[in-house]
């Protein structure tokens, strides 16, 4: 290896130690990186609602058995989803101020929200009514509803950690940063969900009509 | 007493003393296991890819021994059909698009003006995501359990019917490892470009290797995740019992070739786009002024990187889908070569306003040039449904695509390796070996795959391991297998020229071509900090300003990683962000996410047990190994 050889002088124009060292929404480095998340699995659950269409358009009869998931658990989850955006935007507000004590409150809120609908997605699942492997319907189905299912959990484990952070010495600064971003990527849980419950309740309502 | 900051405080010598007490990766093998420094990870990206090239390349040249004469016995069809999916598969999936995104992540916060890249330890994740795939595949191929249904594993030829065994197994989680690992690989690029340019790096003045690489990365988080979809329903079809593909319960075949060419057509130009931006790099600077018509440049990026995804139904016009159809993917197809076209225009539009000093990597983007044209011809022949119709599956198809990824991807990535290897090395390659090495490779290249060309309109099929006597094809083929012999001599002159110039070279100055964009502003090889002062950008080619002088900006800390977030339009200076320092976590969480993924081969319940360390790994990646710091500032992660 040579030795460091810079033949540049350099000539100083300005100043950068008097910028802040952290920042919310886009002028965050974690923000683009949560979009970029977003974009990615965004396009994921388009290609599958795609699929599931495309799916629909191959045979006569759908679904097969002409029995559409029950409506319980499915309009008692989407219910509460809905609501929990009123808390979530709480949280992204207060950790935008960065009020700890509002945070912790939020965080715990948001954790206790999503046991919940974990429980009751598992009811869900229960009240599908067809089984992943009795037809392409019963596969698409499944795997639609396990995609945004995979997003429920993960996102209520980085609430889980970061709730357990805020109680800690590390409840500082860049953690009110993940907090916000963690309640952006609840929107986007929540958001995803319309799209589906219309295509797995609805839809399949419609074409038997 | 206040926090030592770069500037005019310390000499050069103790501010590059400090800066790399800060930021060197400790030796021994902890380091070498936690090092999140973009420069090593791309290195060892770059050298696995060149090994799986190599190895991809010899599979050729046993199919083409095969191939140079008729009903040769040195291979059986069971064998050959591995020989050409592994083929393909490593050199899309484990070759191309990992060596291009790579290059990405050596050069982009170089030209950036940055000391590190976006998402350190995502980077460093998704190395070793990559090299398990990779490996995980050639191991399976080793031990006669390779993948043998062709690089893009049809149904229901790859479902569970036809293709019984492991086989397709290991070909789709392959392709989950390596999406994974691209997809990461994408995100850090693009936060990167967006927000980490040295300040004054508006978007209207950034490098077209920049907007290259960032139209690419783009393109990536849109088009990969259909294949992983593709992907984990085949395997879901073929390990659980799911009916995706199978039309017997209201499956479809088709949806296969929907999902995967979605993906696959903008795959092409992934590959292609970032040979774009170093052809553009090599000829600014080979004509000594920035490239001719430089917005019509970024427009035409774009609009390939739109227009590719509406392409992907050339690939199924043998399927019988409506000819309405069929006839918009026709003009989609012959639209994209107008963007293309603008490209090559405005390279020799550049050359021939500039003074043009003919070095290698000039002769390797000539060489591309020449060969990406006559593939982009054959293109839009292809794009003509009468004549795919007559031409799918043939040889012909073979000829286009070697002439448009071989010439459109690896001769500019040739010509990167001679214009960019001294930065990364800090040696010279010899130029007189490398004129051999493009001599080689075009002639070697031309003799293979022109032939080819012909054998595809005397209907010689694709994927076939032998043929009869007496067809016409026996005298072409010989040709084709003689030519990749020279090829292979070419490649091997490539390494021969690498190998030694690492050692015997002569050493390389910080700006040996005169270019004028920011990687060349630092040492070669650069330090681990890259920069010991951020750039100030005042111009579009900011060496070519001053000969001497750079315009830098003081105040980062010396003692703590620590670079700058700007703006995404004017690049103005933003925030102080800390940087990661280097962890075994990556490490980890790419053993416990590659073990399931390889346990989900024998066991669907893998999934089941595998999310608890994939979880605690990922816990034990962002819990914060620092105590808050008595400055108030933040510390590094």
């Amino acid at each position: 290896m040579n030795e460091p050889r810079s033949t540049l002088t350099p000539d100083f124009m300005g100043d950068l130690s008097r910028l802040e060292v952290h920042g919310h929404g886009p002028r965050s480095l974690t923000w683009w990186g949560l979009m970029g998340m977003i974009a990615i699995e965004g396009t994921a659950f388009l290609l599958a609602g795609a699929t599931y269409l495309y799916l629909a358009s191959q045979v006569p009869q759908w679904p097969p058995a002409k029995l559409p998931p029950a409506w319980l658990w499915g309009v008692v989850f989407s219910a509460v989803l809905l609501l929990s955006a009123v808390p979530n935007e709480w949280l992204k507000r207060q950790a935008e101020q960065e009020s700890l004590r509002a945070v912790r409150i939020g965080l715990v809120l948001m954790s206790m929200i999503g046991l919940a609908l974990c429980a009751v997605r598992y009811l869900e699942f229960t009240a599908l009514r067809v089984s992943w492997s009795d037809s392409a319907y019963g596969s698409i189905v499944v795997v639609v509803l396990g995609l945004h299912t995979v997003h429920l959990v993960t996102d209520l484990i980085d609430t889980l950690v970061l709730a357990a952070l805020m109680f800690t010495r590390h409840a500082y600064g860049r953690r009110f940063v993940d907090t916000a971003e963690n309640a952006i990527y609840w929107n986007f849980v929540v958001l995803a969900w319309l799209p589906i419950y219309v295509l797995l309740y609805l839809v399949p309502r419609w074409l038997q009509s | 007493m206040s926090a030592p900051r770069d500037g005019e405080d310390f000499d050069e010598a103790s501010t590059a003393q400090q800066l790399t007490r800060t930021w060197a990766t400790p030796r021994g093998w902890w380091g070498a296991l936690a090092t999140v420094d973009h420069k090593d990870i791309a290195r060892r990206y770059l050298v696995t890819a060149g090994v799986f090239f190599v190895g991809a390349g010899m599979l050729a040249f046993v199919m083409r021994l095969q191939l140079s004469r008729a009903e040769n016995t040195l291979i059986g069809p069971d064998l050959y059909n591995q020989l050409f999916t592994m083929h393909g598969t490593t050199m899309m999936f484990l070759f191309a698009v990992p060596v291009m995104q790579a290059v990405a992540i050596y050069l982009v916060p170089l030209i950036a003006g940055t000391r590190a890249i976006a998402f350190p330890r995502l980077t460093a994740f998704s190395y070793w995501i990559y090299v398990f795939g990779g490996v995980m595949v050639w191991v399976a191929f080793a031990l006669n359990i390779g993948p043998d249904a062709g690089w893009f594993a049809y149904t229901p030829l790859s479902g569970p019917q036809y293709s019984p065994g492991k086989r397709v197994d290991f070909w789709a989680q392959m392709i989950t490892y390596t999406e994974v690992s691209g997809l990461a690989t994408a995100v850090s690029i693009v936060a990167t470009i967006l927000k980490m340019r040295a300040p004054g790096m508006s978007l209207s003045r950034m490098p077209l290797f920049l907007w290259a690489m960032l139209v690419t990365n783009l393109m990536v988080l849109f088009a990969m995740p259909a294949v992983m979809l593709a992907s984990s329903f085949l395997i879901m079809d073929r390990l659980v019992g799911t009916h995706f593909f199978n039309a017997a319960e209201g499956g479809d075949a088709l949806l296969w070739q929907h999902l995967f060419w979605f993906f696959g057509h903008p795959e092409v130009y992934i590959i292609f786009i970032p040979a774009l931006g170093m052809v553009s790099s090599i000829v600014a600077t080979a004509a000594r002024r920035p490239i001719f018509a430089y917005p019509l440049m970024v427009l035409a990026l774009i609009a390939i990187s739109f227009m590719a995804f509406g392409l992907w139904v050339h690939h199924m016009f043998a399927t019988g889908l409506p000819r309405l159809g069929n006839s918009f993917y026709t003009a989609a197809s012959m639209a994209i070569s107008l963007p293309s076209g603008v490209q090559i225009f405005c390279w020799i539009a550049t050359l021939y306003l500039g003074k043009a000093r003919f070095n290698v990597a000039l002769l390797f983007v000539i060489g591309f040039i020449v060969i990406f044209v006559l593939g982009g011809l054959t293109g839009v022949m292809l794009a003509s449904v009468p004549l795919d119709l007559q031409l799918h599956d043939t040889y012909f198809v073979v000829a286009h695509f070697h002439y448009v990824l071989i010439g459109g991807a690896v001769f500019p990535l040739i010509g990167a390796v001679y214009y960019w290897y001294p930065k990364v090395v800090g040696r010279l390659l010899s130029e007189r070996l490398g004129k051999w090495n493009f001599w080689t490779l075009f002639i070697g290249f031309n003799v293979t795959f022109f032939p080819m060309h012909y054998l595809g309109l005397a209907g010689m099929p694709r994927r076939i391991y032998t043929y009869a006597s007496g067809l016409g094809w026996d005298g072409l083929n010989l040709l084709a297998t003689l030519g990749a012999s020279l090829l292979g001599v070419g490649v091997l002159l490539l390494l021969v020229n690498m190998i030694r110039s690492a050692r015997v070279g002569p050493l390389a100055s910080p700006n040996p071509w005169e270019a004028g964009t920011l990687e060349w502003a630092t040492t070669s090889p650069p330090p681990p900090y890259n920069f010991p002062h951020i750039p100030l950008v005042t111009a579009d080619e900011p060496l070519w300003r001053e000969r001497d002088h750079l315009s830098v900006m003081r105040g980062l800390r010396l003692d703590k990683r620590e670079l700058v977030v700007t703006t995404v339009v004017e690049a103005r200076a933003d925030l102080r962000e800390p940087v990661a320092r280097p962890s075994l976590w990556p490490l980890l969480t790419a053993i416990a996410t590659g073990g399931m993924f390889l346990a989900s081969i024998f066991s669907p319940w893998a999934v089941v047990a595998g999310a608890a360390p994939i979880a605690v790994a990922m816990i034990g990646w962002f819990w914060p190994d620092q105590p808050p710091r008595a400055d108030g500032e933040d510390p590094e992660p």
